[in-house]
């Protein structure tokens, strides 16, 4: 474990030893200091002012100069708000069940038993990152499009309509897995850092458990924090998937919000939901890191 | 015969995720690089469906295509190397806190971020300082050219999700460098310089590289955004995609995406064999 190994013996080679001044701590420290609040500081303006300023466009009307908060009332009462949203909230939920289901299992076993594999997934989970969506949806285009233009009747045909059915689309769970790969990676990975799996692992066989009881019992409740970072992180992605589901025009929540809320209402709807799924999202998450962080507050990192 | 068994029950549990990402991303990408390759519908009767061609990659590599795949990599160039830089100090000051909470908070609004593209991003930036918008004329009095529909409005946007994306994946390397390598460095009599120039810039160039290529490759990907910020007026490969998908160019243009997307892939693909072998390096150091 890394809280084990002391630091010394990683270090490189020392650097080569150069002019010996003596070290002006105080003076180093506090540039340090200074230049850190104006990096912060800039960073911060430049994302708090475009959300401090949609903020502002969704309840001040210029024309009359009224203050209202009635965009985020009108937001539940929306013609279609209740269909889009449950679409886009089953599609979300198997997408965090499929990707878990595949995830899990295929992350412990590599931590345990095959280290080798690490860099592999480690770059399948890279990929989604820097593959243009846009690319992804027109190779699954032609995919369906080998079923669709088949005969009527084989099981292709039949595979590729009901994957399109728009009642529940599956083809989007199916492309979300992939999209939302990097960032529950991520989480997951962050999260089986930090806990000694294989004492772990190994105390609950030695008593005698199995392996399904072992996964349920010990290795999934020490991993809740990342599992339930990934699974928000992934909630936030479905809900604010544009590109994939506007192309192959089904109607979740993110496109819905942009097509046809429209008519409702002065265009303060859409910036109204896309701020609050935000702050909500990063609420939720920072209160599940919080929650737990403070139970693994000090129980690993030396340093 | 107990680790053989061991070891294809691990197998076992690996090979479903292999097998899924075979299907939902591996097949999709093959179907491009196929067509991409193959006519599916001959302009002219010498040509017979399916044969094996290069016609559609020729045009997708002149006139306004040419220009599409050129703006999209200067525009991620650009992008990736201010959000790379900017994302690395950013990250730096991040580590260098004390404060568990304030930590918290900003990585959690990374993650949060990074994933905060598209058209609820542009809505962000077109209330902010798009026509009418509350900032419009703070920017415009410094860069009176400034519009947000150009290239150099795209370039500000962009740097949104991108930095958040830079301080994600460069934050584990940057908590990775100990704070006794400096203090070694300093006992041996190593200038703050000579820490940096040695010991902190080898650990961190290639978790520093490697988060510039996913800037770029994520910039390269971006769809929504610039669609909802410019319409077309800027030409971007994704955009020219998408619009050829949705049929607002000439019928039977579908090969020519097919092709475009093929390019795509191919950036993605150099993007992924330059930052494996880095990634591969500063793991080396930073997860023992």
């Amino acid at each position: 474990m890394r809280s084990a190994s002391i630091s010394a013996s990683h270090s490189p080679a020392a650097a080569p030893v150069g002019a010996r001044r003596p070290k002006r701590r105080g003076l180093d420290l506090s540039r340090v200091r200074w230049w850190r609040v104006a990096v912060l500081g800039v960073l911060g303006i430049y994302f708090v002012v475009p959300l401090a300023a949609t903020f502002w466009f969704t309840f001040y009307t210029p024309g009359t100069h009224q203050f209202s908060l009635s965009p985020y009332g009108q937001i539940f009462s929306a013609k279609g708000f209740g269909t889009s949203v449950l679409l886009t909230f089953k599609v979300a939920v198997l997408t965090i069940v499929i990707l878990y289901a595949l995830l899990i299992p295929a992350m412990i076993a590599v931590q345990l038993r095959l280290p080798k594999l690490k860099p592999l997934l480690e770059s399948l989970a890279m990929v989604p990152l820097v593959l243009s969506p846009v690319a992804l949806v027109v190779g699954v285009q032609t995919v369906l499009g080998w079923g669709t233009n088949g005969n009527p009747g084989t099981p292709l045909f039949q595979l590729a309509v009901d994957l399109q059915n728009g009642n529940f689309p599956l083809i989007l769970p199916i492309i979300y897995v992939v999209i939302a790969l990097p960032f529950a990676y991520r989480s997951l990975d962050a999260q089986l850092r930090s806990v000694d799996l294989k004492t772990l692992v190994e105390a609950s066989r030695g008593l005698g458990a199995s392996w399904p009881v072992t996964i349920w019992r010990a290795v999934l409740p020490n991993l809740r924090t990342g599992l339930l970072s990934g699974a928000i992180l992934t909630l936030a992605l479905v809900f604010g998937e544009y590109t994939i589901s506007s192309i192959l025009q089904f109607l979740p929540f993110s496109v819905w919000i942009v097509q046809d809320s429209q008519g409702a209402t002065s265009g303060q709807l859409a910036p109204a939901v896309s701020l609050l799924s935000l702050l909500l999202s990063w609420a939720v998450l920072f209160l599940v890191s919080f929650l737990g962080g403070r139970r693994a507050a000090g129980s690993n990192r030396s340093s | 015969m107990i680790s053989l068994v061991k070891k294809l029950g691990a197998w076992g549990a690996v090979l479903p995720l292999l097998g899924y990402c075979a299907i939902a991303l591996g097949l999709p990408i093959w179907a491009i690089l196929w067509d991409g390759l193959h006519l599916t519908n001959p302009q002219n009767t010498s040509e017979t469906t399916g044969s094996l061609t290069l016609a559609n990659l020729t045009t997708s590599w002149h006139g306004i295509y040419l220009k599409g795949l050129e703006t999209s990599l200067r525009l991620s160039l650009f992008t990736a190397i201010i959000s790379a830089l900017v994302g690395l100090f950013a990250a730096y000051a991040i580590a260098q806190s004390k404060g568990r909470y304030f930590k918290q908070a900003v990585l959690t609004a990374s993650g949060v971020l990074a994933n905060f593209g598209g058209i609820p991003l542009a809505f962000c930036f077109i209330a902010t300082i798009g026509t009418g918008g509350v900032f419009l004329s703070w920017i415009q009095s410094v860069w009176p050219s400034f519009a947000l529909d150009t290239f150099s409005g795209v370039a500000v946007v962009y740097p949104y999700f991108l930095i958040p994306l830079m301080v994600l994946t460069t934050l584990p390397a940057l908590d990775g460098l100990r704070e006794q390598w400096k203090e070694a460095s300093a006992n041996l009599g190593g200038t703050s310089w000579q820490y940096w120039r040695h010991i902190g810039g080898p650990l961190l160039f290639p978790a520093a590289l490697g988060g510039f290529v996913l800037c770029f490759g994520s910039s390269f990907a971006a769809y929504a955004t610039a669609k909802a910020l410019t319409d077309g007026t800027v030409p971007l490969v994704t955009t020219q995609i998408a619009s050829i998908l949705s049929g607002n160019v000439i019928a039977g243009e579908n090969d020519l995406g097919m092709a475009l997307a093929f390019n795509t892939v191919i950036v993605c693909g150099v993007m992924m064999a330059v930052y494996l072998p880095l990634r591969k390096r500063s793991a080396k150091w930073l997860e023992s």
